[in-house]
């Protein structure tokens, strides 16, 4: 009898996801909280967080759902500047800054899961490299909006103009979004701890959605779209779940991103910033949530390790990347890694059998 | 008259646009890939080119047909040691492969030559023309851009419905597989494709450089998502295409610029993009073509 | 097997459904492909628990007359009634909820999911649970899980294969592969099932087996079947009205024996014999 993988250990995988941020984060938080993290670590804390939780909602888009999003860092802006709003409107109404924090983090879900809606009906009409340029194209049009965009707040509330600040007509109050310079004078609410919830929650989020009815049916669509719609899959309401849990996900990170600035511009989230989180999602695998996480950490931190030899960090890190994509995916190097393999084995098992056959002999 | 003046800078910008996507859509339609560091070769381009006047006094004409030398061997080289080994690999793969070819070749050039910006000297030898009186003035650098791109178009028409190699290049683009045991050598046809659409960029890289005339490591980034968007805008794979695609794209962004906002320019031809992709899912000229059940 | 009658429009059923309304009835149906006519004037009824087979020469239009009945081309011409109404403008996920589940040609399975949730995902719509209770796996989560595995379990179990529930479906024979894939469109709880080329690459036994399972399946499900094949054996064997196509068109309708008979059909098929003899005798 042949014997067949059980697929039961994919799950194990996922909770292996939980486990590993639960144990990073009782590890960093003491350490932190006792001020024994150098300073370029504890400064990374917050970013690495917000991108695994980006690299994770795109791996739910690219890896489970299938369709390449090249515009991720947009959503993360709309989620970014809209949470930068509410924190200025909210500020003097909830003054105890962790609920702050977390009305901030939902106020970017939702404007970004808006977003993620309205991109979506258009956008997933089309397929493959058409969508991913479109995405691509969508992300660059939020950039050059949110550019444009000029937001201020005073005692008779908000004030919205595309022009500049002096067409706002306001009274007093303060000025929140000034168009290329961006988002000024964010108060710096966010937290390491809020960071490791929203890992935890959208962990929560992806893997229970992956296990159940709709995610089987955003599965099969993209294992085979024509016959998930023979057994009666509405392939837009699937494929758009999928896209708008993802926007609104990324929209949350980019809430938490703005909140550990006191500036931010439309241009940190630009179409690098989404390649940056492709990168991430395609070297931990696609669809595997725990590979993510790694890939995130691990290529996040590599640059700031590479800072001792300077000006050659980034194109080390160009090598790395191509030597990686090269090594996992060539067939060639595929076959020299089955057979280092199997040589390994053989040496190991003469070594026993070695022993053996001495005796034998003897 | 800045109508006509407008139109003009538009079908300039656009020319360059569409040599660059002449190259994306000519390695897009053999190789099923979109090559991200497309836009990077054009950089390389026009730093030799800049290098060979500046540094070696080559008279401008000859420092062109260096750098096209140059970024031809470059191109053959990011196929052969890149692209080559995951010819059986998923396209995502090799898109993010090309990202990091694309992220090497800047910081490479951001260590060889520096950030500093260096000024480009436009290698046209001739002054600008000035018609009804001064009111519209063409500059030299538009007709030798408009002039290029129309040669460029002709000769790789020729070459693609003519030529022994072009025929080869569309028989591989059709099927792999198929043209493989017809007895073409697939591999060499793409390092051809590969080389010419890499010697196009080093020639759209000079005139681009010679209308706007800072040179930095990252010139190529914007320009080369731009022309991709125009090879997919007018159908990617198709030559045809990716001229339309690419004039057209040049005069939105300069109309878009000049009567609707700069700051907008990029959002208002990224919109029109959606719109045309939406009508038309496989871009202007592209071919639908039908999943078989 | 029952005996054949007309039905009042002419069309002919079994006998057992002549009181009820048919499951489906095409009339007039064609598609163009670019100008080419790939099927024209498709007219036909099949009964609410018959075995029906559609056969004829490679190129018929055999599997686009399935891809029609199930939207997956829109029909330039003609009208198709499922259960009395009409699927014109609907898409196949909406003719699926209607009544109608097909297999395909070339295996289209969810390879990388297990077998149990490629039938899970064939319950999609008999069991349903919302998006909040599939991202917190609460409010019914559970019970609508267990219902939908308990019930895809029992449909594995018809056709023996419960116990490759966790296996990969994508690495199972390919025998086992065409049995999950009609498993899988009976559990979108069809009123009838369209079989295409369910017999291909199977040995002799296995399409014994297959034979025994269709008509388990007619029986028990109460169901009509539909099915092209090329395998004749099968074909006379459990068909109860057989349709032939040729270049697009109907050359005959009528139960195994007029079929068998038929002048039209055996020139359809030995003409193409003797030229193909001629052929190799030149």
């Amino acid at each position: 009898m042949k014997k067949y993988r059980d697929l039961s250990k994919y799950a194990r995988t996922n909770l292996k996801a939980y486990g590993l941020v639960i144990i990073a984060f009782a590890i960093l938080f003491p350490l932190q909280s006792a001020g024994m993290l150098s300073n370029s670590l504890n400064g990374q804390l917050i970013p690495i967080c917000v991108y695994i939780v980006l690299a994770i909602s795109l791996n739910l888009t690219v890896g489970i759902s299938g369709e390449l999003s090249l515009g991720h860092a947009g959503f993360m802006s709309v989620g970014a500047f809209s949470g930068v709003i509410a924190a200025a409107s909210l500020q003097d109404a909830v003054s105890f800054e962790p609920l702050r924090l977390v009305f901030v983090i939902i106020t970017g879900g939702i404007f970004a899961g808006i977003a993620g809606l309205l991109i979506g009906i258009p956008v997933l009409r089309l397929r493959g490299d058409y969508l991913a340029i479109v995405t691509l194209a969508f992300g660059e049009i939020i950039k050059n909006i949110i550019n444009c965009l000029y937001v201020g707040i005073d005692g008779s509330g908000l004030h919205f103009s595309v022009k500049n600040t002096s067409s706002l007509g306001m009274s007093g109050g303060r000025i929140i979004l000034n168009g290329p310079q961006g988002a000024v004078g964010i108060t710096k609410i966010a937290s390491f701890t809020a960071g490791f919830v929203l890992i935890l929650f959208t962990l929560f989020i992806v893997i229970n959605l992956i296990y159940s009815r709709s995610g089987r049916a955003i599965t099969a669509i993209r294992d085979n779209r024509i016959a998930a719609e023979s057994v009666g899959i509405s392939i837009t309401k699937y494929k758009l779940t999928a896209f708008i849990t993802s926007a609104a996900l990324a929209g949350m990170a980019g809430a938490l991103y703005a909140m550990n600035f006191s500036t931010i511009a439309a241009k940190k989230f630009d179409f690098n910033t989404s390649i940056l989180i492709l990168v991430f999602v395609v070297l931990g695998g696609m669809g595997n949530i725990l590979g993510s996480i790694i890939a995130t950490t691990v290529l996040y931190i590599l640059p700031e390790m590479l800072r001792e030899i300077g000006d050659y960090r980034m194109l080390i890190y160009a090598i790395v990347l191509i030597l990686v994509m090269l090594l996992t995916n060539s067939s060639r190097a595929k076959q020299m890694a089955v057979s280092l393999e199997t040589k390994i084995k053989n040496i190991l098992r003469k070594n026993k059998n070695g022993s053996g056959e001495v005796t034998d002999n003897g | 008259m800045t109508l006509i003046s407008n139109l003009i800078n538009g079908i300039s910008l656009g020319s360059v646009y569409a040599i660059i996507a002449l190259g994306y859509t000519m390695v897009y339609g053999i190789a099923k890939m979109l090559n991200f560091a497309h836009g990077d070769v054009i950089m390389v381009g026009a730093y030799i080119s800049y290098l060979s006047t500046t540094a070696l006094n080559v008279p401008p004409l000859l420092s062109v047909l260096i750098a096209m030398a140059v970024c031809t061997v470059l191109g053959v080289v990011i196929e052969g040691l890149a692209y080559r080994p995951l010819r059986k690999a998923s396209s995502l793969a090799v898109l993010i492969t090309a990202i990091g070819v694309s992220y090497f070749l800047q910081n490479a050039a951001l260590l060889i030559w520096g950030s500093a910006p260096k000024s480009f000297s436009s290698i046209v030898p001739f002054d600008s023309i000035s018609l009804f009186g001064g009111d519209l003035i063409i500059t030299s650098e538009a007709i030798v851009t408009v002039i290029t791109c129309i040669v460029i178009m002709i000769l790789l028409n020729l070459f693609t419905k003519k030529g022994k190699m072009g025929k080869a290049m569309r028989a591989v683009s059709e099927d792999k597989d198929a043209a493989q045991l017809m007895g073409i050598n697939t591999n060499f046809t793409i390092s051809m494709t590969f080389a010419i659409g890499s010697a196009l960029a080093a020639v759209a890289g000079v005139l681009l450089c010679s209308a706007y005339p800072t040179l930095t490591p990252t010139i190529g980034s914007m320009p080369g998502i731009k022309a991709f968007t125009a090879a997919v805008f007018g159908g990617i794979g198709s030559i045809p295409g990716a001229m339309l695609g690419g004039i057209l794209l040049g005069v939105i962004e300069i109309f878009a610029t000049s009567y609707i906002s700069s700051q907008l320019s990029d959002a208002i031809l990224f919109a029109i993009l959606i719109i045309v992709l939406l009508v038309k899912p496989t871009g202007l000229l592209g071919k639908a073509v039908k999943e078989k059940v | 097997m029952d005996k054949m009658v007309p039905y009042p429009s002419g069309a002919i059923v079994p006998e057992r459904d002549l009181d009820k309304k048919p499951i489906l009835e095409t009339h007039h149906l064609g598609i163009d492909f670019g100008g080419l006519t790939a099927v024209d004037e498709f007219s036909l009824t099949v009964g609410r628990t018959e075995i029906c087979g559609l056969i004829g020469p490679n190129g018929a239009g055999k599997t686009t007359v399935f891809n029609m009945l199930t939207n997956v081309y829109q029909p330039t011409r003609g009208t198709i009634l499922l259960d009395g109404k009409p699927t014109a403008g609907k898409t196949t996920a909406q003719v699926n909820r209607m009544g109608i589940a097909r297999t395909f040609q070339n295996i289209r399975l969810f390879s990388n999911m297990s077998v149990l949730d490629n039938v899970k995902v064939g319950l999609h719509n008999s069991i349903k649970e919302g998006f909040i209770p599939s991202v917190t796996h609460l409010f019914g989560y559970r019970k609508a899980e267990k219902t939908s595995t308990e019930r895809a379990l029992e449909l594995l179990d018809f056709f023996s294969m419960a116990d490759l529930a966790k296996v990969q479906a994508g690495s199972l024979p390919y025998g086992a592969q065409r049995r999950l894939e009609i498993v899988r469109a009976l559990a979108t709880n069809p009123g009838i099932i369209l079989l295409d080329e369910p017999a291909a690459g199977m040995n002799p036994s296995e399409t014994a087996e297959l034979m025994e399972n269709i008509r388990r399946i007619r029986d028990t499900f109460q169901i009509s079947v539909m099915l092209i094949e090329h395998d004749m054996n099968l074909v006379m064997n459990i068909c109860e009205g057989i349709c032939v196509l040729d270049h697009g068109k109907i050359i005959a309708k009528g139960t195994p024996d007029e079929i068998k008979s038929n002048p039209a059909v055996i020139e359809a098929y030995l003409g193409k014999k003797k030229e193909a003899e001629d052929s190799a005798e030149g």
